[in-house]
């Protein structure tokens, strides 16, 4: 069995000493949620922190509510009850199905969202043992200089894995941080950077403490889309959420599809509601739109070698993935997924 | 074969069994379940110390020095160990001596055991290992096997004069061309069967423990997770140069092994070694990863077939050229050639057979045996052809097969001797039990069944080293408490060999199978066995075990007779209770009776062994798959593929299995579960292989993809029992055979839903895409 390097931990119960803790030393200190991706992370000495700040005990941020018409989830809810609650099934029903999907039924059980939405960059040159690493040469995402997805890359290309990111960004979601100087919200979109090494804005010291999903004035429908080799465990090979905004006659008013795991953010589908706004769900025009969609989605995601498998298929599937999660939303279904 | 190996197949007490054929726990079920099992890595000793190694980073390279200074000194750290340590060579199989514990002069893959540890603790284990500085000197690397065929410097193993081939068997059996000249249809294509591995749940472990107690020359010790003791006994004398009377190997509980624990291993001579030096005990756990360099697993096989048929369908010949990918040493290499070839001529009778394999080596992680060891690749190549051949002529794929069924006490064409052969009833209960008649051509688009059988052996006749004696002893004793004893060498790898020798003692000597405890691979008390593999145990150990308890059985009965005054023919045993057949009132205990014999005979104890007849055809390498019977299967998958996605679902897979008589059928229908479960999986998922860095491609069960319980398809267990005439009650195999077929039905069936024939696994999705494609431009082609 591999070994945890060693590590101490801490176990504050309130948001203050958390964020107190967390400013003590960065880069020694970092955040263990439900630790499902931090451990092997950790054996794989990926990270070797020197103190964990356990977030187990701070009860203020478990929990699902509505707060004004929105929908605040706290960072430390686990993923199944995220997947498996009414509020969240008829609110967010992309963000129920993606959290639904993420890995298997245990790690769901102590995965929390927080955790998924502050997953750390994946590639299949970087997730590997020291010794793996060490025999391939490091890579520049962790203690080398070369690129193995790309000859000669200079900027790190590992991907954005985390499925329920695409959900909560088709949903605006916005995130509350907290550091020593107080709280601040900020759009999903907004966290992100296209850099594989570190793929946020927001430094790892601050403390992910909410996610809320505005109301949303317009019905809409959406689901989830998510490739993997297996019908459980696996990391996405390609994920796509996506919501369709209708009016009472079910006429498309607007649409999104945000895509994961191809680059190191997830990143929104540009100019896809275009073909589908103005027609009606199942009306052959719609039809003609959902291929539409699907096209601009094709020529937009460029999935790279950086995950495991044949990029060329999980291009091939991009197309595949969205037609099938705009129709499973449109008719209230989905997840799409293999099994 | 003596008149000892042979029991007959009727039950022995009467006209029905106690025990066999009736559904029951194994022996050590609830100790598993509970958690109380005691595996390898659960051991603890007193004083005990954690072996690490050191693996080298290199595909291919020449060691130029080893500076373990700084190791050494690392506070804590008790030994370290390199090559030079035990520089004496083995290998499984005696003529092919080409592994180190530890490399002498190069490494050979990326993951080769280099130096290795022992420390207070795992941690300080692994910073010593850091520490150990290794100068190497880069050589060229081989990953693709063609190059290695035609390159040879430089050499892989220098020395062996075949430069990087492993070995070449070419054996043709009537006369190929001919027949093939002489054919209607006439088939040929390139297959390739990719590399998999075993992915037992439990990682290999060794401790050792060198004591001086018992004797002044000291006594070796070594507990390990492995298949085979009694080639680890024989390995571990050569290597540390000690008498093996001065070495004892006992193998605990095991968490699988599917031939992934056959040879012996790095980390028992490291342990054993590190020992000796310490005078401590010493535990070796492995990682995952490093179990995947271990490997040993499946070869991949680059081959070509070239099959023919009359146009009444009768099959006349088969041709193979067949290029196995060795990886970089020999271990069962010799035995994987052979069977590559020997182990294909039946259920269906091939009258004109030619196979031309070659083994080399590359700097791969080593392969081996793996469950259906040799025999699984070309199997799938073959099947596919028969159905090839079928749909040439317009013949159902089932009746194809049983129009070219070989018969039951025949000889196939390469001289293996067939005795009984339940192949026709296979068929027949596959092809109800999945509706064949009535679905086959008839499912939605993108939905198929296909079919396709085998055959494999219950051990063989070949025992590695040439040796005389049994290949399989037992020992048992019983005594006045009333509790019978069984000592086999037969190592329990989860499979249920131990269950299996408890119900046949129990059946013989009429106790309850709870008062029968089996003391097993412990080299010091168990006589000796070869071990699991070659699905070998139930065949032979069974056999030795009925050997040993009818002679027990005769001296119990013997006394009773005498105590009752009756003649033996009117006593009955079963279910702990001996009964007079002409007095019903008359009835006493098991433990009055073991009394009884105790007092008449002395201590009661008995032998038993089995050894196999004369076998095999009449030419070099014609024993080597020899079995004294052999499985049959027949399968039928059920798939759907998505055209979209190119993926394929297997929903359903009916496997019936001809495995002689079902001593347990509870446990055999386990087997054949677990087998179409790693057969699906090799179809489908798993691939074992390295990158363009000859580095392995994710050696994590994240990235190695076995399937889970949703990836499963439903099993269907069709039992078969055509009572061999010499297997232990009529008993066959049932652990490997039930794999082989599920690979090829599951291409067949694929080409039934959608059209294409796909002949080159693992089947990914991308795979299937790209034939679907080419299927519609060679139809727009013919259309234009």
């Amino acid at each position: 069995m591999l070994r945890l390097p060693k590590f101490e931990v801490e176990k504050p119960t309130t948001v203050d000493e958390t964020v107190a803790l967390l400013s003590e030393k960065t880069g020694d200190v970092m955040i263990i949620a439900g630790g499902t991706d931090l451990m092997p992370n950790m054996k794989h000495e990926l990270f070797t922190p020197k103190k964990l700040v356990s977030l187990a005990g701070v009860s203020a941020l478990f929990g699902i509510r509505e707060e004004a018409g929105a929908l605040v989830i706290g960072a430390m809810t686990p993923l199944d009850q995220v997947a498996n609650h009414p509020l969240v099934a008829e609110r967010a029903p992309a963000l129920a199905q993606a959290a639904g999907l993420v890995a298997g039924p245990q790690l769901r059980r102590m995965g929390t969202l927080g955790g998924n939405v502050m997953l750390d960059t994946r590639c299949q040159w970087y997730n590997q043992t020291y010794f793996w690493r060490k025999s391939l040469g490091f890579c520049l995402k962790k203690d080398g200089s070369a690129c193995h997805v790309i000859e000669g890359g200079s900027k790190c290309v590992a991907a954005a894995s985390n499925d329920t990111a695409p959900a909560l960004m088709s949903l605006d979601a916005k995130l509350t941080f907290a550091n020593a100087d107080g709280q601040r919200e900020l759009l999903l979109d907004d966290l992100w950077k296209s850099d594989g090494i570190f793929n946020k804005k927001v430094p790892p010291s601050d403390l992910l403490t909410e996610i809320r999903l505005p109301q949303r004035e317009v019905k809409h429908l959406g689901a989830y889309g998510k490739l993997r080799d297996r019908g459980s465990i696996d990391f996405p090979l390609f994920g796509v959420a996506v919501r369709i905004d209708i009016d009472a006659n079910d006429v498309v008013v607007d649409a999104e599809a945000v895509s994961v795991a191809l680059q190191a953010r997830p990143t929104r589908i540009r100019k896809f509601g275009e073909s589908l706004v103005g027609t009606t769900l199942g009306s052959p025009e719609f039809e003609k739109g959902v291929q539409a969609a699907a096209s601009l989605g094709h020529k937009q995601c460029r999935p790279m070698p950086n995950v495991p498998g044949d990029h060329e298929y999980r291009h091939a599937m991009v197309p595949v993935y969205l037609k099938r999660t705009i129709l499973a939303a449109a008719a209230g279904a989905g997840p799409v997924h293999a099994v | 074969m003596s008149a000892r190996d042979n029991h007959g197949t009727a039950p022995p007490w009467g006209d029905e069994f106690q025990v066999i054929g009736k559904r029951h726990r194994k022996v050590d079920g609830l100790a598993k379940a509970t958690g109380q099992a005691v595996y390898t890595d659960d051991i603890a000793l007193p004083g005990m110390l954690h072996a690490k190694t050191l693996r080298s980073p290199h595909a291919h390279a020449r060691i130029l020095s080893i500076d373990t200074t700084r190791a050494e000194a690392l506070p804590g750290v008790h030994a370290v160990i390199t090559g030079a340590s035990m520089p004496i060579k083995y290998g499984v199989i005696p003529w092919t001596p080409d592994e180190n514990a530890l490399a002498t002069d190069r490494v050979r893959f990326i993951g080769d055991e280099v130096a290795a540890v022992a420390a207070v603790d795992e941690d300080t284990a692994n910073a010593a290992i850091e520490l150990i500085d290794v100068e190497y000197e880069p050589l060229y690397s081989y990953t693709d096997p063609n190059e290695s065929l035609e390159r040879h410097d430089p050499a892989i193993h220098e020395g062996n004069k075949h430069g990087n081939v492993s070995k070449h068997v070419e054996l043709e059996f009537g006369d190929v061309e001919g027949a093939l000249d002489g054919a209607d249809v006439v088939v040929e294509n390139d297959f390739f069967f990719h590399g998999s591995t075993h992915t037992a749940i439990e990682p290999h472990c060794a401790v050792a423990q060198w004591s001086q107690d018992t004797s002044a020359e000291g006594l070796l010790t070594v507990w390990s997770s492995t298949q085979i003791s009694h080639y680890v006994h024989r390995a571990l004398a050569r290597v540390l140069e000690l008498p093996e009377t001065r070495i004892r190997v006992i193998q605990p509980n095991l968490g699988g092994a599917f031939g992934g624990k056959s040879d012996p291993f790095s980390l028992e001579f490291c342990v054993a070694k590190l020992s000796m030096l310490t005078g401590r005990p010493v535990k070796m756990l492995w990682t995952r990863e490093e179990i995947f360099y271990a490997h040993r697993g499946r070869h991949p096989m680059h081959m070509h077939y070239r099959s023919g048929a009359t146009s009444d369908g009768k099959l006349v010949g088969s041709d193979a050229k067949i290029l196995i990918d060795g990886g970089s040493y020999s271990s069962f290499g010799l035995v994987t050639t052979y069977y590559s070839g020997q182990l294909l001529t039946g259920p269906v009778d091939i009258p004109n057979y030619r196979f031309n394999s070659t083994r080399v080596f590359t700097n791969k992680p080593p392969c081996g045996p793996k469950r259906g060891h040799g025999s699984v690749q070309p199997r799938f190549a073959f099947e596919i052809q028969l159905d090839e051949l079928a749909c040439a002529l317009d013949i159902d794929p089932i009746d194809f097969r049983r129009k070219n069924w070989q018969g039951e006490h025949t000889k196939t064409v390469n001289g293996q001797r067939i005795t009984s052969n339940g192949f026709m009833t296979c068929l027949d209960e596959a092809e109800r039990e999945s509706q064949w008649k009535e679905r086959r051509g008839k499912l939605a688009d993108g939905r198929g069944l296909g079919v396709a059988g085998s055959m494999y052996i219950s051990g063989t006749n070949y025992p590695i080293y040439p040796n005389d004696m049994p290949q399989a002893g037992i020992q048992i004793k019983v005594d006045r408490s009333g509790l019978v004893t069984i000592f086999t060498g037969g190592n329990d790898i989860g499979q249920g060999s131990n269950s299996v020798v408890a119900y046949l003692v129990a059946e013989e000597l009429g106790v309850e199978v709870a008062d029968v405890r089996v003391v097993a691979a412990d080299t010091d008390l168990c006589p000796v066995d070869l071990g699991a593999y070659s699905s070998r145990v139930t065949f032979m150990v069974g056999n030795a075990a009925i050997d040993a308890a009818r002679k027990l059985r005769k001296q119990v009965v013997e006394s009773v007779a005498k105590h009752w005054e009756i003649a033996e023919a009117g006593i009955r045993m079963g279910g702990g209770v001996v009964l007079d057949l002409a007095d019903a009132e008359r009835t006493m205990g098991v433990r009055e009776a073991f009394q009884l014999a105790e007092a008449d005979h002395d201590t009661l104890g008995s032998t038993g062994s089995y050894n196999t007849p004369e076998l095999g055809g009449d030419y070099r390498g014609g024993t080597i798959g020899a079995s004294p019977a052999y499985s049959f299967t027949a399968h039928v998958a059920e798939v759907t593929v998505d055209r979209e996605t190119g993926r394929i679902t297997c929903d359903e897979v009916w496997v019936a299995h001809d495995c002689g008589r079902a001593l347990n059928p509870m446990l055999v229908a386990g087997q054949m579960e677990g087998s179409v479960y790693m057969g699906v999986a090799e179809a489908l998922l798993e691939e074992h292989d390295v990158n363009r860095f000859g580095l392995h491609s994710g050696p994590s069960l994240l990235d190695y993809r076995i399937p889970t319980t949703l990836d499963t398809p439903k099993i269907n267990s069709l039992i078969v029992e055509s009572v061999d005439p010499e297997g232990p009650y009529g008993a066959k195999e049932a652990g490997e055979g039930p794999l082989h077929s599920v690979i090829p039905a599951i291409s067949n069936a694929v080409y039934d839903a959608v059209g294409i024939r796909l002949r080159h696994l693992p089947f990914t999705p991308a795979k299937v895409l790209r034939a679907l494609a080419e299927l519609e431009s060679d139809q727009t082609v013919e259309q234009s």
